[in-house]
């Protein structure tokens, strides 16, 4: 199956049989069964079309980039910025400049908090974050608050692992100089209304920031339709490498930032009296990048767009309905998030049962969870638990692999009782 | 790959869910608390030791089966040994679980080899190891100990905890 043979209706359903072929590693076998992997919000599986760019530039593509006038720097050179026009497309950016390659989504907020952070905020301002963001978008903050004697204040969750709009609104005064919010809870798949709320810290002149590491793989993200200042994603969840992640920011306020690294790449000129520093993107990308990762990015996303985002939005939509409901049907297991908007994941516990002893046992059927606190102890506390057994799905994965899950649960309770 | 249902025998099924020497003990001479921190589980040992030999123990807490039916299990075998001996059977237990010391050679853990299934799930030894680090601890007088601290088993050796 070609990326371009994939596009047809939402309604249609996708052919995941046709998908699947393409994905190597799902026909792997675990421990003598078929692999179940449901560990998709952790990291995603990479289809043949994107290893085989990868091997293609690793082959024929690969030099140094922006640096030497030979034909294989100037080949890289143009394949890593096609990819940033690709990514730049992808989220609707205004302009490619505003797309800045990173590590991941952590480097990317940590490049928000030393390169607009630092310079911007100071003693008593105040941060905005909620109790669903993921460990890397607390501990940045927590960081800059310590340095500088800000404040950090923190957006409370319902029952059901919604955010609380009207507590949101009320954390805010004259001393608020940032919000920082998922975009999709990565423990519970809660979807937040960020369009909502970007707009209302925007009415009090307040940037945002949006964590897109769940959302981008699973629904259209445009950066201009949200009015983000900053988003932040990872290449791995998106059927990409690892060790590449994006930084979409305003280019208005990208300028205004400071470096987040020095080094080469990211300057005009040096000597050693002054350093005048390149304009976006290349002031914060200093070094060589990772520039295979960031093609092999941009063949992951024309494949995903192959398939379409809408489409793999409504997949994923009911196969999370029906787990839901396949789980909640199964006495002494209790479903962690079950906010209005979901995407992709289901966060569990059964009675009676640690979830490291349920990751363990399902992992014997050849069942791929993780289980956990998943980076985000907030929310765990919130619940008053430890951990949680999560199920994440992508658009590969089947109604087969949900019974499949559903099965395993039961025969976890069976041998616990 | 070893069948990790192997893991999950009757004996250690059992003592999960009828812990032995489970709760808070009296007039412990020896106590500690032992934390992991990346999964939380957590548990107390306290112990009384009349001269060189433990009299009376016992734990609580929070923790996977693994790590509970572990704890268990080691209050009955300790109770009633001399301090060495305890020591030289902690070492055993951790080097079993790390892959260190074969079974099938020469040891003194007895029916705690029920816990050799572990080496094979290296996210799984930490749960297994924690209550005789806890017990470790508690026996040199080191109030609180953690499997992400320097005296991680995993990190260093246990007598250096």
């Amino acid at each position: 199956m070609t990326a371009s043979a994939r596009e047809q209706p939402v309604e249609a359903g996708l052919d995941t049989t046709a998908i699947r072929a393409d994905f190597p590693i799902l026909g792997l076998a675990v421990e003598g069964k078929p692999l179940v992997y449901l560990d998709n919000a952790a990291s995603s599986q990479m289809p043949q079309p994107v290893i085989d760019r990868m091997v293609r530039y690793q082959t024929s593509e690969h030099a140094n980039i922006h640096r030497a006038v030979h034909y294989l720097s100037e080949t890289a050179t143009r394949e890593y910025e096609a990819a940033r026009a690709r990514l730049a497309r992808f989220i609707n950016a205004r302009e490619e400049r505003e797309v800045i390659f990173t590590s991941g989504t952590t480097e990317a907020i940590n490049l928000v908090m030393h390169g607009y952070g630092r310079r911007f905020i100071g003693a008593g301002d105040e941060i905005i974050l909620t109790t669903l963001e993921h460990h890397s978008n607390i501990v940045p903050w927590q960081m800059l608050a310590e340095e500088k004697g800000a404040v950090i204040r923190v957006v409370p969750i319902n029952d059901a692992g919604e955010l609380l709009i009207d507590d949101y609104e009320a954390l805010f005064n004259a001393h608020t100089r940032l919000v920082c919010m998922t975009h999709v809870s990565n423990a519970l798949g809660s979807v937040n209304p960020v369009r909502r709320m970007i707009d209302f810290a925007h009415a009090k002149g307040v940037p945002v920031l949006v964590d897109g590491a769940q959302a981008v793989p699973h629904m259209r993200v445009d950066v201009q339709a949200l009015d983000c200042d900053f988003y932040a994603f990872s290449g791995h969840k998106l059927c990409g490498p690892t060790g590449i992640g994006v930084l979409y920011g305003r280019a208005e306020l990208l300028e205004k930032m400071q470096p987040f690294k020095g080094g080469g790449d990211m300057i005009l000129s040096v000597t050693f009296e002054k350093t005048t520093y390149a304009g976006i993107p290349q002031k914060f990308e200093a070094g060589t990048p990772p520039i295979a990762a960031a093609i092999v990015l941009g063949a992951a996303i024309d494949y995903l767009s192959g398939i379409g985002m809408d489409a793999i939005a409504a997949h994923e939509h009911d196969l999370l309905a029906y787990a839901s409901a396949e789980v909640a049907r199964i006495p002494g297991v209790r479903i962690v998030g079950t906010a209005r908007e979901k995407a992709a994941v289901l966060s569990f516990v059964i009675q009676g049962v640690h979830p490291h002893d349920v990751g363990t046992l399902l992992n014997q059927e050849g069942i791929a969870v993780r289980t956990g606190h998943h980076c985000a102890q907030p929310v765990m506390r919130r619940f008053s638990l430890a951990a949680t057994s999560r199920a994440s799905f992508a658009f590969y994965n089947t109604h087969a692999e949900v019974d499949a899950l559903v099965a395993g649960i039961r025969m976890v309770q069976k041998v616990f009782t | 790959m070893a069948d990790s249902r192997a893991l999950y025998q009757e004996v250690i099924l059992d003592h999960n869910k009828k812990p032995r020497n489970y709760g808070t003990l009296d007039h412990a001479t020896h106590r500690a608390y032992g934390h992991n921190p990346l999964c939380g589980d957590h548990l107390k040992v306290g112990l009384t030791l009349a001269g060189e030999r433990i009299d009376a123990i016992g734990f609580e807490g929070e923790s996977c089966a693994i790590c509970k039916a572990s704890a268990s299990m080691m209050t009955t075998v300790v109770k009633g040994r001399l301090r060495a001996e305890v020591e030289a059977l902690i070492g055993e237990f951790r080097d079993m679980t790390t892959g260190k010391l074969d079974v099938a050679g020469p040891h003194h853990l007895g029916r705690l080899t029920v816990f050799a299934g572990v080496r094979d799930l290296p996210t799984r030894v930490k749960c297994a190891i924690l209550p005789w680090h806890t017990l470790h601890a508690a026996l040199n007088a080191v109030p609180v100990v953690s499997t992400e601290s320097d005296g991680d088993p995993m990190h260093a050796p246990i007598g250096d905890a």
